[in-house]
């Protein structure tokens, strides 16, 4: 269901009062291909952009830099990916051509000093190929990173990794872009993403992507989870003692509230186990 | 992967506890055969342990209630243990009369917990386990040793390691051969696991600790690996994570066997357990109590086919 264009300005709004510092807040692609962000214009000059919050928003060609930038967009994300036959399923074209359209949009972020954020998919394993090299994963890493990417954010996009590949492919991407900037975007369609993720820090990783009540499912295992939930992450990292500066009860309300706008149960334990009904 | 260079034991004994710990917590009371075919379906999946049912009085776990039936109607694989809850002496004879040939007792690491669970004092609770180790010994009958609310009490809140300590050194001096560590409530995260197992590991050998951890909050799997890294070598789980949670309404309790396991498989660590196998068990299983599983890998097998 696409969910009308108050109520994502409303979420992002609720998001950001709850001390999170960074909030993806929508993508400028084609309608077409993705109905669910025609809003994007919309919602981009919607939302109160707070002091201190970045609001990156997608940008998959140079076409939508322009009209993000023209939305007033600060902060952009381009995603790349660890798997040849990902890369011509998603976008149609090989991981090469696709970093040749990317050169594009860092080009003309750099005159706008706009930063960009790059994502690698797959670096966990892939839908169509399987297992993934972890020398591949940091070779793309290491190309958008010296193409100008500020933060990589490695995807594990059907969450099929655990500890082990996670601590083998972090090794090996840790030879090629500092870690200072790297990130790690787990998936939980396997319930690994909160061990991923633990293994991540203790590998000195400090940037870590979720989603507020584990939104967005998966869309290659019908039915089965995605995003791990922002409540369960922070959860953990309060009991590590670790600062986020996020409020974990406003946080909870606001997956509350896009729970009921879209009218289903939240995917976050910490938030189901905190509803006693 | 090899999981001895990164510190992790090289084999890992699951025990299952679905068919107990399980069932016991889930809305709908099952059906003798229901259980009985469970439990020989999980025996054929390579799991080395599986927590039958518990020897209790019916009055007051009325899941529990067929438990003889329960344990003389099972297939006994050579090679698999089949543990029993005693909680005490009687339920202890009774045990051992149907059949039991390994049993458990569950304290705990909470005073109110322990008053409100079995409505005595810990102190109590552990002279009633002494005459059950006493007899289990006479009668070379293994015993395994609980201590529920080892990272946080419902009624308590937050709960010493020194505790916990303290509790599982009075099990295992009365000679229960392992202490299983529990989660009850699932609050604990990666930070209190670490300490709670530092205080243990001072009073308790290595070999002799297991950690029974609740999904509650989600923190499960990242308080296994954990307690893994720390060198713990037995992991209590249950398939499918059957089994809510009885102090947070709606919310999941026991982490999921199959979960535990895609883990442990990815980490390079052998545990001996065919994850297809359990998958299929927990299939018949949740079918049987009308629900969808608790497993994340069940779900996402299922919903790719890959099953």
């Amino acid at each position: 269901n696409v969910v009308p264009t108050p109520v994502k300005i409303n979420l992002i709004n609720m998001l950001s009062e709850t001390g999170l510092q960074v909030i993806e807040a929508t993508s400028f692609v084609s309608p077409k291909w993705v109905p669910q962000m025609a809003d994007h214009t919309e919602v981009m000059q919607g939302i109160n952009k707070l002091p201190g919050i970045s609001y990156p928003v997608l940008t998959p060609n140079l076409k939508g830099f322009q009209a993000a930038v023209a939305a007033g967009a600060k902060e952009v994300s381009i995603f790349g990916a660890a798997s040849e036959l990902f890369t011509k399923k998603n976008i149609n074209c090989s991981i090469e051509e696709s970093l040749e359209r990317f050169d594009e949009v860092m080009k003309a972020a750099r005159e706008a000093s706009i930063p960009v954020r790059g994502y690698v998919s797959c670096v966990l394993g892939c839908p169509y190929e399987g297992k993934i090299s972890a020398a591949k994963v940091a070779e793309v890493s290491k190309k958008m990173y010296a193409m100008g990417c500020y933060e990589i954010s490695l995807g594990d996009t059907i969450g099929v990794g655990t500890p082990g590949s996670m601590r083998e492919m972090l090794a090996v991407v840790m030879k090629e872009v500092p870690v200072g900037a790297l990130a790690v975007h787990c998936h939980d369609t396997y319930g690994q993403a909160l061990a991923n993720i633990l293994v991540a820090l203790q590998m000195g990783v400090s940037v870590v992507d979720a989603s507020v009540a584990g939104l967005g499912g998966c869309p290659y295992a019908q039915g089965a989870s995605g995003n791990v939930a922002t409540e369960d992450l922070v959860y953990m990292l309060n009991g590590l003692g670790i600062h986020t500066g996020v409020d974990l009860q406003k946080l909870m309300d606001t997956g509350t509230f896009i729970c009921n706008a879209l009218n289903r149960r939240t995917n976050s334990k910490v938030s189901q186990a905190s509803c006693r009904l | 992967q090899e999981p001895q260079a990164s510190g992790l034991p090289e084999y890992i004994k699951i025990v299952e506890v679905g068919p107990r710990d399980g069932l016991q917590n889930e809305k709908v009371i099952v059906p003798t055969d229901i259980k009985i075919e469970l439990i020989n379906q999980l025996s054929k999946t390579g799991l080395p342990a599986i927590e039958v049912t518990s020897f209790v009085s019916s009055k007051w776990v009325p899941q529990m209630a067929d438990h003889k039936e329960v344990m003389r109607g099972i297939e006994r694989h050579p090679g698999v243990q089949y543990p029993v809850l005693t909680p005490n002496l009687q339920g202890f004879h009774s045990a051992i009369a149907a059949g039991a040939t390994e049993v458990s007792v569950f304290g705990a690491a909470s005073e109110s917990f322990s008053k409100m669970n079995i409505n005595c004092s810990i102190e109590e609770s552990i002279e009633k386990f002494e005459e059950v180790t006493k007899s289990a010994r006479n009668m070379n009958i293994p015993v395994r040793g609980y201590v529920s609310c080892a990272l946080g009490c419902p009624y308590e809140g937050s709960v010493v390691p020194d505790k916990v300590a303290e509790v599982s050194k009075r099990l295992y001096s009365m000679g229960c051969y392992e202490i299983s560590l529990g989660d009850t409530i699932g609050v604990g995260t990666p930070g209190t696991m670490k300490k709670m197992l530092e205080a243990v590991m001072k009073e308790i050998p290595l070999s002799a600790l297991a950690v029974h951890c609740h999904d509650t909050y989600g923190q499960a799997l990242a308080n296994i690996l954990t307690a893994i890294q720390m060198g713990v070598a037995v992991v209590d789980s249950s398939v499918a994570g059957l089994g809510g949670c009885p102090y947070a309404k709606g919310a999941t309790g026991n982490v999921a066997t199959e979960d535990v396991i895609y883990m442990l498989n990815g980490l390079g660590i052998n545990t001996g357990v065919n994850l297809y196998a359990v998958m299929e068990a927990g299939n018949f299983i949740c079918t049987a109590l009308n629900k969808t599983t608790n497993s994340k890998v069940a779900q996402a097998s299922f919903n790719t086919g890959t099953i």
